[in-house]
């Protein structure tokens, strides 16, 4: 029991993360980032080629991992989603732009890194154990304080810094703000920067725990877009819960389901349909109409 | 409703191109390859009909991948493990697909916008995931020796001939899916321009004032998706039967997005935008395999240039913003 709680509160740490990447980029431009699990393999490989390869101390190689992401995503941001959101007709186009991105990215790292798994030397040694009902690599308990830090840390931006109510307030509502003052162009870019940011973060902490391959991107999406359900849409408190409550249901099928197979994730799937029935705009979204 | 004279011309056109001038042209190049690569064209095109007819009452669907599965996999077993012909099994894949559809659209079609679309794009991964893990499907072996569709005769004049003792199935399985692919879409311009059709562009304008004029959206909602799904059903289906095999991987997430982006690339405003997407898009898939590793990364470009520049579809260059609205 013990174990399988660990295990819910180490998945949900990482999950919560990448799903407060993409809500962010949901509240703040309307859009489905596609590309957000490509952007999160492009973090843990930039990780593996600094730390892996080229001998960098680990916290360098994640600092290289943000900043790479955080480039591509403001430049992403600037010269593909905003004129096109701009001369568009209908918003849904951008789905098609995002997913344009989620094969270029696809294919850039196919070119840059190659297609094979690749992992990196553990950052510490050894094993937590607790009377053998709770055994935790260290390294896992490590990342997943960083995980937590780095969402604290996400936070205090939002809540307490200039920027930060300029991105909540663009995420209110966009005309608004504008009308206020926030250069709603800049920090459209600066949110997008940010919410890559916090894909690639998470790639390059995971990348020293189950390595980094090709293939990774598009499931992570979906399990992104699964959190993002279950907590609202676009809203910050939801993509922690939802998050949370996915990595708990994982953990916790993962252990007593085992012995039927690989049904974890079909049950996940329908009881999220079921829930969704009940509350459309998941746990802390704002209903509609 | 009244054809003009132009109209009718260009379907002509349109269908002799089809059914005379590509069997024509690959018999003179002898390109045979071009048959698979143009009947698969076809058979997407079903799919991504269904896709752009959700699109009409204003939901995004990404998960027609998962309906074509389910109709590649009734239509399997129907015809492997109960022996029935595949010409009873293609509606039941339909059939089966639309009833799926009315009994998941029920709830998810309360949801709009990206959570529509995200619950869609969930979907087909749930599909596959079903298909991985009941007896039925075989899980992840598949059905695979899928026998070719027999023949079909009413009191003895043959109707359909028996493709398996045809020595070009490939002519054969490309003219059936371009007969399937023109009843459907002249199915779906019949509906376009029905009262339901009506009904379902007020609906993609503004479901609260449609429903309080006494359109009863709930209803057409559940049809349409059951309609849409039906395509998806029919074209998995078609599919399944001329690959020989099903498997968990024949439709997958990624599928389900070529649909959806099938029907954005042609332009949504009008009833043949799917059919231009498609061709575009699976045909220059096609074309830049000889790039290798680079075919991925030249195809994205191009595909994010396109939307970059047009971004409201390849017909909007033709046909102008907010035509057909």
């Amino acid at each position: 029991m013990e174990q399988i709680l660990a295990n819910g509160v180490y998945l949900g740490s990482q999950y919560a993360m990448i799903a407060l990447g993409l809500t962010l980029i949901f509240a703040l431009m309307n859009v489905l980032n596609f590309a957000h699990g490509q952007m999160y393999v492009i973090g843990g490989f930039v990780t593996y080629t600094f730390y892996g390869q080229w001998g960098v101390p680990f916290v360098l190689a994640l600092v290289m991992s943000c900043v790479t992401l955080a480039i591509l995503g403001a430049l992403i941001e600037r010269y593909l989603f905003a004129p096109v959101i701009k001369g568009s007709a209908r918003e849904e186009s951008t789905m098609l732009l995002a997913a344009g991105i989620a094969f270029l990215l696809d294919a850039l790292i196919l070119i840059i890194f190659g297609e094979k798994q690749r992992g990196v030397p553990k950052i510490v040694d050894g094993v937590f154990n607790y009377d053998f009902r709770l055994i935790m690599p260290y390294d896992r308990i490590l990342i997943c304080i960083l995980a937590i830090l780095s969402i604290v840390a996400f936070i205090g931006l939002m809540q307490y810094t200039k920027t930060g109510r300029a991105l909540r307030a663009l995420a209110q509502d966009r005309t608004a703000a504008q009308l206020m003052g926030v250069n709603v162009d800049r920090y459209s870019m600066i949110g997008f920067a940010l919410g890559a940011m916090l894909a690639g973060l998470v790639g390059g902490l995971l990348v020293t725990i189950t390595g980094v391959n090709l293939g990774m991107g598009g499931p992570t999406s979906i399990k992104a877009f699964m959190m993002v359900m279950i907590g609202g849409a676009g809203v910050i408190s939801g993509a922690i819960w939802g998050g949370i409550i996915l990595g708990f249901m994982e953990a916790i099928g993962l252990a007593v389901l085992s012995q039927y197979g690989d049904i974890t994730y079909l049950l996940i799937f329908i009881s999220l349909m079921i829930f969704l029935a009940i509350r459309p705009q998941g746990l802390m979204g704002k209903p509609w109409g | 409703m009244g054809f003009s004279i132009q109209q009718l011309v260009a379907v002509g056109v349109f269908l002799l191109a089809i059914f005379v001038g590509v069997p024509l042209l690959i018999n003179a190049t002898g390109r045979w390859d071009f048959y698979f690569t143009l009947t698969s064209v076809a058979l997407l095109a079903i799919a991504s009909a269904g896709v752009w007819l959700t699109f009409y009452i204003g939901r995004i669907n990404i998960g027609q991948g998962a309906f074509a599965l389910i109709g590649a996999y009734v239509s399997a077993i129907l015809v492997v493990k109960s022996g029935l012909s595949f010409w009873i099994s293609l509606p039941a894949a339909g059939l089966f697909a639309g009833l799926i559809a009315v009994l998941i659209g029920l709830p998810i079609l309360r949801l709009r916008g990206v959570y529509f679309a995200m619950i869609t794009l969930v979907l087909t991964q749930v599909v596959t995931l079903t298909a991985l893990a009941l007896p039925i499907t075989n899980g992840a072996k598949g059905i695979s020796n899928i026998p070719l569709p027999s023949g079909v005769s009413i009191f003895g004049i043959p109707l359909i001939p028996d493709f398996g003792a045809m020595e070009n199935t490939k002519l054969a399985f490309y003219l059936t899916a371009c007969i399937l692919m023109v009843v459907t879409y002249a199915a779906l311009y019949r509906l376009v321009n029905s009262r339901l059709g009506h009904l379902c562009r007020s609906m993609q304008q503004n479901e609260e004032l449609a429903s309080s004029i006494g359109v009863n959206i709930a209803y057409i909602r559940v049809v349409i998706f059951a309609i849409s799904s039906f395509f998806g059903g029919i074209g998995g289906a078609m599919f399944g039967s001329i690959a020989q095999s099903v498997y968990p991987s024949t439709f997958v997430v990624a599928d389900s997005v070529n649909f959806m982006l099938n029907c954005f690339l042609g332009g949504l405003g009008y009833v043949f935008g799917p059919i231009l997407g498609t061709l575009v898009l699976y045909f220059g898939w096609d074309l830049l395999f000889e790039l290798g590793k680079y075919q991925m990364l030249v195809y994205s470009m191009i595909l994010i240039a396109v939307i970059r520049f047009l971004p409201n579809g390849l017909l909007s260059i033709r046909f102008g913003k907010g035509n057909n609205k």
